[in-house]
């Protein structure tokens, strides 16, 4: 993991500030804790932050959390930079792709998967393709083993990816028509591919 | 109590120590890098690791607790081990660990020699890496004009950051990433804003935080220690100052738990290229309008010359603020032996006297008392500028819960939370007639404290307001029995001690602001004031340090010693007597200023009784027998408190300002600083975006 640093100053925001609904929904989330104790809202509110801001946190936007929460800038810092889930940096338009690289995808074929990334989106993990619509980035397990190997795109997971599977995912998000989220093949939930190979007499 | 058994040794602690505490207790020795006594506990260095009979693992000593450990069945006292085979492999591991990523740059690293972690891998390190990896390397981070970072260095003991957070109030440190990749940083790397952020250094168990101004320029062998006492504002914290040779190289905190804990603001710490530069090193005469260099017999000679034709009601003496008392009391002397009542140390106009009776000029409720107060009402005063030493106590006090703070005056970020009541003496008047809200809150304190600060005596109707703040204080039940909470925080160093003196205008004397108008005197004597104007007319002897503003203005200049090349006694606010050591000589031909005074005395025909310092210092403590009970304080009078509340007076209508408007430039020494005026001007930038906004 490189070391994580907010956005050169070329492509930060001027400006940020929250929707008023998404403030109404901060304030909402603040009301949950107990007076004095807002500053425990920071990660829902950087979290909004970063789906208002188009998928990653802008520094204005942190110190926008900061004013809100009446925190230190550098506290809100910390967070940002603490957790992976927070994009320091602008992210793809269309989509941007963790694919998951831990174990049991890595032995499903992550590998393929990443080449493909590479290949179509840009060599190096973090960086938006020639397009800015889309990134990637590899990330560890995100629970799905069953059905490996599996990106993760906004809040959907896609399943069950071959390369080739992976590239009409791609060419999906590009044309604004993204798949179905879950598997890519039959398989229901994550059942046996093809249907259920025991408890065959029970019926749903 | 709780009994516990540490290395065989059975000892009786409180429950709530900690196991290192407890051991520590039992004189068993802990190594420490995250762990603090004055910041809260961390855990992270893991380098306290002990053995606890009954448990696998070995604990982190610092942060658990004694009472949290798990009873024996039988009852019998819990077993800690500090020095078995299994704890010291344990901190050999840590200590590898710590290693890895720690530069081998010793040699050139400013931390070497007083470096916690060089000291304890002398115990647990091994003499060989069996590292092979690359090393970790941290980009260096901009975080002040007086903190200089190498962050290579840092093992994340967080000591700085929580220092920042909790003891200073200003919460700019941080930690950013995680795991390898953490570094500690400001936001967006802007410079700390802290006046007390030199002391991170100090805490500082590695190298990351070294000195900036002090980089590269001695090593802490080669330097001699003194033990002194701080002039750069009036708690005279204790400080070691660092020569090598005649030169001071840097100056460090010492521990005295009644002043300063262990904490200095920057300016006690980084004044020290101020004592080098625009020093006065010989006597000086102004001839046809200017200033030449003279012999201290051409000087005396000129001055002797002019006092033949002065009448002694047109001579006067101002004292500045660094003076010391002995040169106090010899100037004091002289002057009277000369014939004159003319004798003033408050160059700011205060009305503080010493025949309102000692109370009334004392921080009476004492620097350390400010932890046992439970309301506080500050009046004209920003103790974060004046005093940025206590405003740290101040707000140890308040985060220890139950603590309203009020403020009449500026409003001024002071790093903890108060209600503001007022700008002016109105709002005062209201609070002392028990009509404001706050009122009420001071009255059910048990010990209220009320700071008045310099500010709001130094105007024209500083007796009104000076009376008014007593009545105040009465009146909520700040002095009473076992408890005086009327406390002046003075802002200059002699001002106490000059106060216990009497260095104030006699029968029919004048004050210094009467003294510096035109035609008002013939001959002055500016004892290191700079502070005060003295029109053109008079005749200005200056003995001082620097050349300042009073030197400017001098006709003869007569060189003296700064604070750190002198013994002195001073006064600080509390009526604490302490006594400074020297730490070195002062430059080319000047001299003490005691000595200045007794060799000009001699000239003038009015020989002072005293050839040495001893020989000063007995006739003093003769005069002031306070003055020789060194780290005591002889407490004021309260019936004093209540005297004054009953003068009354007329205070105006104008609001309360702070005493000090730039807190790095404050005397002539922080003037001569090059470290002080990069600061202020940071600071006065940081205002001004403030204000922008």
């Amino acid at each position: 993991m490189p070391v994580r640093r907010l956005a050169p100053q070329n492509v930060q925001p001027k400006e940020f500030a929250f929707t008023a609904e998404n403030l109404a929904w901060a304030k909402q989330q603040m009301a949950k804790y107990p007076e004095g104790r807002q500053q425990s809202a920071v990660i829902p509110l950087l979290w909004r932050a970063q789906e208002q801001a188009g998928g990653w946190v802008p520094q204005k936007a942190i110190e926008a959390v900061a004013e809100i929460l009446d925190m230190a800038k550098i506290r809100v810092l910390e967070i940002a930079t603490f957790y992976t889930m927070f994009q320091l940096s602008p992210v793809g338009r269309k989509a941007h792709i963790q694919l998951c690289g831990t174990t049991p995808c890595m032995l499903r074929g992550a590998e393929e998967i990443r080449k493909v990334c590479e290949r179509r989106i840009n060599h190096e993990a973090g960086q938006l393709s020639a397009d800015g619509d889309f990134s990637w980035e590899e990330v560890e397990c995100l629970g799905a083993c069953v059905n490996a190997p599996m990106v993760q795109i906004l809040k959907d997971t896609y399943e069950d990816l071959t390369p080739a599977s992976f590239e009409t995912l791609l060419d999906g998000f590009a044309k604004g028509t993204p798949p179905k989220p879950g598997s890519q093949v039959e398989r229901q939930m994550a059942a046996p591919v093809g249907g259920p190979t025991t408890l065959k007499s029970m019926k749903a | 109590m709780t009994k516990i058994i540490v290395d065989g040794t059975e000892i009786d602690v409180p429950p709530e120590y900690t196991l290192l505490q407890a051991c520590e207790a039992a004189g068993a020795e802990i190594p420490r890098f995250c762990f603090h006594e004055r910041l809260s506990i961390a855990g992270n260095c893991r380098m306290c690791l002990i053995e606890v009979q009954g448990m696998p693992k070995p604990q982190a000593s610092c942060a658990m607790g004694v009472r949290d450990l798990p009873p024996n069945k039988d009852g019998t006292p819990k077993i800690l081990h500090t020095r078995t085979p299994m704890v010291r492999k344990a901190r050999e591991g840590v200590m590898e660990f710590l290693l890895i990523n720690h530069p081998l740059d010793c040699p050139i690293c400013d931390q070497g020699g007083e470096c916690d972690l060089q000291d304890q891998a002398m115990a647990y390190g091994v003499d060989s890496s069996r590292y092979a990896e690359n090393k970790r390397a941290v980009e260096e981070k901009y975080i002040g004009p007086l903190v200089k970072t190498i962050m290579t260095r840092c093992i994340h003991c967080t000591r700085c950051v929580r220092f920042a957070a909790e003891v200073a109030g200003v919460p700019e440190l941080g930690a950013i990433g995680r795991g390898e990749d953490m570094e500690i940083t400001t936001y967006l790397e802007q410079a700390m804003s802290s006046e007390l952020q030199g002391n991170v250094v100090d805490l500082c168990p590695v190298g990351a935080l070294t000195s900036k101004p002090y980089a590269f320029s001695a090593r802490p062998w080669e330097l001699n220690k003194t033990e002194s006492i701080d002039m750069m504002d009036a708690l005279g914290s204790a400080i070691r100052v660092d020569t090598r040779g005649r030169e001071v190289m840097r100056i460090l905190p010492r521990v005295n738990e009644d002043v300063n804990e262990e904490w200095i603001s920057d300016k006690t710490r980084h004044v020290v290229d101020g004592l080098r530069a625009q020093r006065l090193d010989q006597p000086y005469l102004r001839e046809h309008g200017r200033l030449r260099p003279a012999t201290w017999n051409e000087a005396f000679g000129a001055i002797a010359s002019k006092l033949k034709l002065t009448r002694p009601e047109r001579i006067g003496a101002i004292s500045g603020d660094l003076a010391a008392v002995e040169e106090m009391f010899a100037l004091k002397d002289l002057v009277t032996r000369l014939g004159s009542k003319n004798l003033d140390v408050r160059q700011d106009g205060s009305v503080l006297d010493p025949a309102l009776g000692r109370a009334t000029y004392l921080f009476n409720a004492t620097l350390a008392g400010v932890e046992k107060t439970d309301a506080l009402l500050i009046v004209g005063s920003n103790p974060r500028k004046e005093a940025a030493v206590l405003n740290a106590r101040i707000r140890k006090r308040w985060r220890a819960g139950k603590f309203p703070i009020g403020v009449i005056g500026e409003k001024a970020d002071l790093t903890y939370p108060y209600e503001y009541l007022g700008a002016g003496p109105e709002t005062l008047a209201e609070v002392a007639a028990g009509k404001h809200g706050f009122a009420k809150t001071l009255q059910q304190a048990e010990r209220p404290l009320v700071l008045i600060g310099a500010g709001a005596l130094a105007r024209a109707d500083g007796a009104g307001v000076a009376s008014l703040a007593a009545k105040a204080a009465v009146a909520l039940g700040a002095v009473k029995d076992g408890w005086n909470g009327f406390s002046v925080l003075q802002t200059a160093a002699s001002r106490v001690g000059a106060l216990d003196l009497g260095f104030v205008p006699g029968q029919g004397g004048l004050a210094a602001a009467a003294m510096g108008k035109a035609g008002a005197l013939d001959v002055i004597f500016l004892l290191g004031a700079d502070e005060v104007d003295v029109a053109p007319g008079a005749f200005v002897v200056y003995i001082g340090t620097h050349g300042d503003a009073g030197a400017h203005r001098a006709d003869v200049i007569l060189p003296g010693a700064a604070y750190t090349e002198k013994s002195g006694i001073t006064v600080n606010t509390e009526g604490r007597v302490q006594i400074s050591s020297r730490a070195g000589f002062p430059p080319g031909d000047a001299r003490e200023d005691w000595a200045i005074l007794r060799a000009l005395s001699d000239v003038l025909g009015h020989k002072l009784p005293y050839d040495t310092l001893g020989a000063l210092r007995k006739a003093l403590f003769a005069a002031y027998p306070h003055l020789q009970r060194i780290d005591q304080i002889a407490a004021g009078d309260p019936a004093d408190i209540k005297k004054l509340a009953g003068l009354g007076g007329a205070p105006d209508k104008a609001p309360f300002h702070s005493a000090i408007e730039d807190f790095y430039l404050t005397n002539p020494i922080a003037r001569a600083s090059a470290t002080m005026a990069e600061c202020s001007a940071l600071a006065e930038d940081r205002t001004s975006m403030t204000a922008a906004e």
